[in-house]
């Protein structure tokens, strides 16, 4: 499983053998065929029997699902049902809280993040992460903070060439045209949507495979929300999206897979109850909770 | 009718006018009793001027209100209070150092002098020992607070907070002791170096620039450090490129600071660094002067005469006081230009 830190062109190299698992087990697409006309096939996330933990405290129980490529799956459900939890297990930010444990397997293409042997800093670059509240780092500007994850990432980029991909994902996140006559001003001087446009940017200039998002647009007005929705929309030709959200409407605009997360009652772990098209769950759900979550009835 | 809104108001001169008050009345008493001090004026004013506030402020505005007048004054009686001893101090040093200053005592050494010269060499000691202790206490209470905030939280870390507590609680002179007696094992007994100073110095300062570290880079919120996790950065380049950055106004805040807490100490050099009359700038050979203990030898032995030993020795202590205010400011326009707005 070292090849979750072999370079971008091996890890495409991959692909071709995820097929083949993908087709003989059925249960989802092949990558060419859900990637759309102008993007590129991204990776499927799969988590089987996931089982998440702070310290003695079990917070999301038991979750088998498929994040699938080129499609946007969103998360429902309260809060405090372990939506946010199961995200950022996705791209191990779950362990870095102290104590925090992970059990069960989570696979991207076929492969173990959570093998021995991976380094959890490779998997961060292939799993992008969004937050709730948009965090660019305050000490740099526009262009540095859209390039972090290039300088941070030691490897010597050149100027040209890191000009090109510092545009390419302004272009991507919808905020060049905004932004393009001060990138050298500090991006804590944008509005909030903004930022948190910048925030995409940033993630999407590493060129990960999946994008995970934390309720990206909560801290925003209804504005800078759809414009986000918007975008989402257009990344998924590119990316794998999986996104948190409370707000129902947004589940329904923005995504095509919705997953609802519930919580018999509090202390008890989150499970997940039910995941589908989003049309179907938000017309015709399976489960009893689900409907009563999504029509408005839930206790 | 509703309740209104509005309740009796002092007018806008009441808190002067009931303190100018008080004043005479304070005077007035005092000469009357025939004895009138201005110490005993001052608290006396801010006593009646307590009094007669809350009384008619209660009367006219209500309790609540009244007692918000009380405590303000209170408050600022003893900001006053806190005051005089800082700005008596200032003003004292400074009348009593100014006719000692001069180009010759910034400039000269005390060399082949008889009664006379200048304080370059105790000048230049202080910039050395200083120079060097920071030298050695920065990078590694700066680490040690990395450690602290980013890596530790077992048992090390904690042992590591008990023992920098400890070491806050040193005496000075046992820090110069404890200098002395590691270079004595080492160079054999009277040994006198500019660098054993630092390294008392060091022993003063590194808790400081741990403690202060420490808080400082608390305060860098976790979202920024996740936001550099989430792009695939390494832990020890998001320490780099993140969280330091982020934090470095205060940090170099906390170290001037820090060199400001020790750039006067005197004991643990009158031990470790010796008194001599000749600028030395090499800290790692012979005896060096340094300002604190200058001032201490040019009045415990005065020379010939004894007025300009008294003069040079308020010189020095006046010169180090500008030296540590310099160093305030210099620590203040960078914490301006370099701050950082964090949510």
């Amino acid at each position: 499983m070292g090849a979750i830190g072999a370079t971008r062109a091996e890890a495409e190299a991959e692909v071709g053998k995820t097929e083949m698992k993908v087709t003989t087990t059925g249960t989802q697409p092949a990558p060419e065929a859900a990637a759309a006309a102008d993007g590129r096939p991204a990776k499927t996330l799969e988590t089987r029997g996931v089982n998440l933990f702070y310290g003695e405290f079990h917070a999301v129980e038991d979750v088998t699902l498929t994040v699938e490529p080129n499609k946007v799956t969103a998360l429902i459900g309260s809060s405090g049902c372990g939506k946010t939890t199961f995200l950022r297990s996705l791209n191990r930010m779950h362990e870095l809280t102290t104590s925090a444990r992970v059990e069960g397997e989570i696979t991207l293409d076929g492969q173990d993040i959570y093998g021995r042997a991976v380094d959890p800093v490779q998997v961060r670059r292939l799993v992008g992460m969004v937050f709730q509240s948009p965090n660019p780092f305050p000490t740099m500007s526009i262009y540095d903070n859209v390039a972090a994850g290039l300088n941070l990432n030691a490897g010597r980029v050149k100027k040209t060439e890191k000009d090109a991909i510092v545009e390419r994902s302004l272009r991507g996140a919808h905020l060049w045209e905004e932004v393009k006559d001060r990138l050298d001003k500090p991006g804590s001087g944008l509005s909030g949507g903004q930022q948190q446009r910048l925030c995409i940017a940033r993630a999407i200039a590493v060129e990960p495979e999946v994008l995970l998002m934390d309720e990206p647009c909560s801290a925003l007005d209804p504005v800078a929300t759809l414009a986000i929705e918007d975008l989402i929309g257009e990344l998924k030709s590119k990316f794998t999206i999986a996104i948190v959200t409370h707000n129902m409407q947004q589940a329904s605009r923005a995504s095509d897979i919705t997953a609802f997360f519930n919580l018999e009652q509090t202390g008890k772990p989150g499970r997940l109850i039910e995941i589908g098209p989003t049309e179907k769950i938000f017309t015709s759900p399976a489960q009893q909770a689900t409907e009563d979550y999504v029509s408005g009835r839930f206790g | 009718m509703n309740p209104t809104l509005e309740s009796g108001v002092l007018p806008d001169w009441s808190t002067y006018g009931v303190v100018a008050a008080s004043a005479v009345l304070a005077a007035a008493l005092l000469l009357a009793a025939g004895a009138f001090s201005v110490a005993l004026l001052l608290i006396l004013t801010v006593l009646v001027a307590m009094v007669v506030t809350y009384t008619w402020s209660r009367r006219v505005e209500g309790p609540r209100r009244a007692k918000d007048r009380l405590v303000t004054l209170a408050i600022v009686a003893a900001f006053g209070l806190a005051l005089i001893p800082l700005l008596s101090l200032i003003f004292e040093v400074a009348k009593r150092g100014i006719p000692g200053l001069s180009i010759e005592f910034l400039t000269e050494s005390a060399r082949g002098q008889i009664g006379g010269g200048g304080a370059a060499h105790a000048l230049v000691g202080t910039l050395v020992i200083t120079g060097v202790a920071a030298l050695i206490s920065i990078p590694v209470g700066l680490m040690a607070a990395i450690y602290l905030t980013e890596y530790g939280g077992g048992r090390l870390g904690r042992a590591l907070t008990f023992f920098v507590d400890v070491m806050t609680g040193i005496p000075s002179i046992v820090a110069g002791l404890f200098a002395y007696a590691l270079f004595a094992l080492f160079l054999g007994p009277g040994i006198r170096l500019g660098v054993m100073g630092s390294v008392a110095l060091s022993v003063l300062m590194i808790p400081i620039v741990i403690r202060t570290s420490e808080e400082v880079l608390k305060i860098v919120p976790n979202h920024l450090r996740e936001a550099s996790y989430a792009l695939g950065t390494p832990k020890w380049r998001t320490i780099t490129k993140v969280v330091l950055p982020t934090a470095f106004a205060g940090l170099i805040t906390g170290m001037m600071i820090a060199v400001a807490r020790i750039i006067g100490e005197t004991a643990p050099l009158l031990v470790t660094t010796g008194v001599v009359d000749s600028i030395n700038s090499n800290p790692f050979s012979g005896r060096m002067q340094n300002l604190a203990v200058y001032a201490y030898s040019e009045y415990r032995t005065p020379g010939v005469f004894k007025q300009a030993s008294y003069d040079r020795a308020w010189a020095a202590a006046l010169t180090l006081i500008v030296i540590v205010m310099v160093l305030n400011l210099v620590a203040r326009l960078i914490y301006r230009r370099y701050r950082t707005e964090i949510r």
